[in-house]
């Protein structure tokens, strides 16, 4: 092996070793690049890279087609996808769109609930990562008083 | 400042639901003093983390998009009488909290 090939071979192993370190992290530190995303689009990129996205039916949404209070949206995700890792919460209309999500250990059901903020109508996405896959299911909420900011 | 923090566990699903309820005021830092005009600094909870009997099972990320006094669900599979639940937050300030129970 020459020199070149080592040092080449050294650098791959670091990129290795960091990337690695990096996804422990983020389970650990709060993903605070990931909220400053300001549409969906590039949320869905940050959270799943180019993995491709399916929808499915196997998802269900239990939320308000109508909200009156958008400071107050209940939202309950439930699915029956087995080996859940992860729930994630897309509002795309929010100024920051990603709000919420929930990585699932062994012993977790595939549940994840919560009360978010709406600034306006908006599709709301629920992604869930099982078995390496990415599958969606999404609803619109009709909100007549905004709940960011204000 | 403490903040109050509660669980409740029921029965549901193929195991059971678990329900945590903060009073956290969940700032975005973007609301405005209605009497000073300032802003309000950010103040929310960034992560919540379940755990059963010691180890984790759920670890919630949440943001400013989350409802003030933020109500987190999430369930467990299975689970006995007597086990013991917990969960544990931390926000932006670095305040925390924590609640414990225990599945009847």
């Amino acid at each position: 092996m020459n020199r070149r090939l080592f040092i080449s071979g050294m650098a791959l192993c670091a990129g290795g070793v960091g990337l690695l370190k990096s996804v422990v992290v983020m389970a650990m530190e709060w993903p605070k690049a990931l909220f400053a995303l300001d549409n969906e689009t590039a949320v869905v990129k940050s959270l799943f890279g180019d993995a491709p996205i399916s929808e499915s039916s196997d998802i269900a949404i239990k939320a308000p087609l109508q909200a009156e209070n958008g400071a107050v949206v209940p939202i309950k995700i439930t699915t029956t996808l087995a080996d859940a890792e992860s729930i994630s919460l897309v509002v795309e209309k929010n100024p920051s769109p990603f709000v919420t999500s929930v990585n699932l250990q062994p012993g977790a059901g595939g549940m994840y609930s919560a009360r978010i903020k709406m600034g306006a109508t908006s599709k709301v996405t629920a992604y869930v990562k099982a078995g390496g896959a990415v599958h969606m299911a999404s609803q619109e909420i009709k909100v007549t008083v905004g709940g960011c900011g204000g | 400042m403490a903040f109050a923090t509660k669980m409740k566990i029921k029965a549901g699903g193929d195991g059971h639901e678990v329900l945590c309820l903060v009073k956290h005021p969940m700032e975005t830092g973007l609301r405005k003093d209605s009497k000073t005009g300032e802003l309000i600094p950010a103040h929310f909870i960034e992560m919540m983390t379940f755990q059963l009997n010691g180890t984790t099972v759920a670890e919630a990320i949440l943001g400013q998009g989350v409802s003030k006094d933020p109500l987190i669900g999430i369930s467990i599979k299975g689970g006995k009488a007597g086990d013991k639940v917990t969960v544990q937050w931390k926000d932006n300030t670095g305040e925390t909290g924590s609640a414990e129970s225990a599945i009847t």
